[in-house]
């Protein structure tokens, strides 16, 4: 037991936590601007399947890197707007749209990839991200070669939770945001743009889906596969629930998350072959059911999640 | 000037006009994708239409296709009429297709052996859907986000199941092994694959809407969609009429697996469903929730796959356009919808 202990906690187990966490937080952060703005984003699934395909492709043709996350980025915005303008401006169903745009997005990702590189026997690759070790933090034993050899799209990731922190709670944007997520009516009289404010957090929610995309294309497979995205959108969306709406906590569910399914992809490959490895891969879903049962009868969402805005209905 | 105006009544043929409208816009923003691809829009659209309703024996490989469609359109109509929103027939069918496989591999009577197989796909399915709608009811755990999740949970234990024990031992396949002879479905019509599963899914409409529409659970159901508080102050007990609504959904969506399995595969495989689950929710939203409405939505919608095939094998598009098709599709109707919300109106300038 001890020998397994060991193999399992080691300073390789804490980076794989921080790699399988980051483009979770990464999506996590970005269904929670969303959310707190009062939109349910369901298209997640397919933004970061498209976002992953369309970064991977530009940098595929161009050999940029950066000019791929910077696709990838935009390409979550671009249906991040698709979403707000049928769930905000339009005031449809988020539910349904949220699936409508996750079916359009996957869909048109199968196609383009399709379209783009034919059917090849061996999927088309590319020379991924490498990790950038920082100078002397690296260098601090067990916490170093984990957390600051990585990708650079790691450091992002981990900057990106406070600076979120900050624009939501310190920032007059995010006080909107806020606002308008609980009391639109009451965020209207005070002279805030509810649509213009919803549509600006379902886009940068779109931004941040897109970087989640990318790095699992272009850091972590270096690859596009059908599978790339594999029920990711979806923990988020669970994971911003168990994180209570809040950047920190959701940073937080996404961190325990990844040690789930670090766990059983150490446990995998730990010699316990007499249980299918399925049963592994089932576990962090499981477990996100379990936690969302646990925290859901504490949790408050946003008040006016799901609810439309229309100024002339009072 | 135009205006949008609150509409308190919808015509009928509102229910006709709405999808051709959506079905429409859609075929003319795909139509862009053919020519990225390179290829003639009607000559694509001609393949497309010739290969699934062009001859009799395209027709009856559409109505195959539509069958599961059918089923779980109709899981998602029930559900989605109470507001149980459940995205979860993926799964469900699934588990329906497994329990009927492994049901059916029993070696029984043929009548008794498909009587079986969807009495046990029908169960299995209930079981999965009465998973997301206990956690509505009990923890407030939202049910799209678990129904969801367990899709995944579903997927990976069938996957256990084709490379564990029911693994092809002779190929290596992961495969499992066939049901009995006598357990697969009659075919109705000599030289196609038209099975008595089909015959099911349009009997199984017409009930589901004399349900919906005629019975006390209907009224309940549909009240608790409607207007949960209201349905409370009525005396209908509605975490009660959600668990039943899920159990009718979660059923239905495991009479798709069990149709794929007693009339199609005869066994299961990790791709036994390409999704049908979620084409399911475009169904149901084509139909606008109506049951009638399902069978020639899901129609359509297989008519788009298997006429993609086709199409990309004539005119090299990728077969993933009937992907987009279903997704534009499903955005299209719910745009198309607001018409029925509002009326577009012309106000006179001076006023």
């Amino acid at each position: 037991m001890s020998a397994l202990f060991e193999q399992i906690f080691q300073v390789g187990f804490l980076a794989a936590i921080i790699r399988i966490a980051t483009p979770l937080a990464f999506a996590t952060l970005g269904e929670m601007f969303s959310e707190r703005a009062g939109v349910l984003n369901l298209g997640i699934e397919g933004i970061m399947l498209l976002s992953a395909m369309t970064g991977f492709t530009a940098t595929s043709l161009s050999g940029s890197l950066w000019l791929g996350v910077l696709v990838a980025v935009l390409t979550g915005m671009l249906m991040g707007a698709l979403h707000a303008l049928f769930t905000v401006a339009l005031g449809l169903s988020q539910h349904v749209c949220g699936i409508g745009v996750t079916l359009f997005s996957s869909g048109l990702a199968y196609f383009l990839y399709r379209l783009i590189f034919g059917q090849q026997s061996v999927p088309p690759s590319i020379k991924g991200f490498q990790t950038l070790p920082i100078p002397v933090l690296s260098d601090i034993p067990v916490l170093g070669p984990a957390v600051f050899n990585q990708f650079s799209l790691v450091y992002m990731a981990i900057i990106a939770i406070p600076l979120a922190a900050f624009v939501l709670y310190r920032t007059p944007w995010g006080l909107s945001v806020r606002m308008v997520g609980e009391n639109p009516r009451a965020a209207d009289s005070a002279g805030v743009g509810v649509i213009a404010t919803r549509f600006q957090a379902v886009i940068l929610g779109g931004a941040l889906m897109g970087l989640a995309g990318a790095f699992l294309s272009m850091a972590q497979f270096n690859a596009f596969t059908f599978g790339v995205v594999s029920g990711r959108g979806w923990v988020a969306i669970a994971l911003v629930v168990f994180g209570r709406w809040d950047p920190w906590r959701s940073a937080g569910a996404a961190l325990l998350f990844a040690f789930v399914d670090a766990l059983q992809l150490r446990m995998q490959a730990s010699g316990l072959g007499h249980i299918p490895y399925e049963a592994f891969l089932m576990l962090p879903f499981i477990f996100t059911i379990v936690a969302m049962a646990v925290m859901s009868r504490n949790a408050v969402a946003p008040s006016a999640l799901l609810k439309p805005f229309r100024r002339e209905e009072r | 000037m135009v205006r949008l105006e609150a509409r308190t009544s919808t015509p009928a043929w509102f229910n006709l006009a709405l999808p051709l409208l959506a079905i429409g816009a859609t075929l003319i923003l795909c139509s862009g994708l053919i020519a990225l691809a390179g290829a003639g829009v009607a000559e694509a659209y001609g393949v497309m239409f010739s290969a699934s309703l062009g001859d009799s024996y395209a027709i009856t490989e559409t109505l195959v296709r539509a069958t599961p469609m059918i089923f779980t359109g109709l899981a998602v109509a029930v559900a989605f009429r109470a507001k149980f929103w459940n995205i979860g027939a993926e799964g469900q069918l699934l588990a329906g297709a497994v329990a009927s496989c492994a049901v059916g591999a029993i070696p029984m009577p043929g009548l008794l052996a498909m009587f079986l197989m969807a009495l046990a796909g029908a169960a299995a399915g209930a079981a999965v859907a009465l998973v997301p709608a206990t956690l509505r009811v009990k923890f407030k755990v939202d049910d799209v986000v678990s129904s969801l999740l367990l899709n995944s949970v579903i997927f990976y234990a069938l996957m256990a199941l084709i490379e564990g024990p029911w693994k092809d031992s002779f190929s290596g396949y992961p495969i499992s092994p066939p049901i009995e002879d006598s357990a697969n479905f009659p075919v109705l019509l000599e030289g196609t694959r038209l099975h008595l599963g089909v015959v099911a899914a349009l009997i199984a409409a017409p009930l589901i809407w004399f349900l919906i529409a005629r019975t006390t659970l209907g009224f309940r159901i549909r009240v608790t969609g409607e207007n949960p508080e209201a349905a409370r102050y009525g005396g209908i007990h509605v975490e009660r009429v959600l668990i039943s609504t899920a159990l009718l959904s979660g059923a239905l969506a495991g009479l798709a697996g069990v149709g794929e399995v007693g009339g199609v595969h005869f066994q299961v495989m990790s791709d036994i469903s390409p999704g049908y689950g979620y084409s399911g929710i475009v169904v149901a939203m084509l139909a606008r929730l109506n049951p009638l409405g399902v069978v020639p939505a899901a129609i359509f919608l297989a008519a788009v796959m298997t006429g993609a095939e086709a199409m990309s094998r004539a005119t090299g598009v990728p077969a993933f356009l009937s992907d987009v098709i279903q997704g534009t599709a499903l955005l299209a109707m719910l745009v198309a919808l607001l018409f029925t919300a509002y009326r577009l109106r012309r106000v006179g300038a001076a006023r």
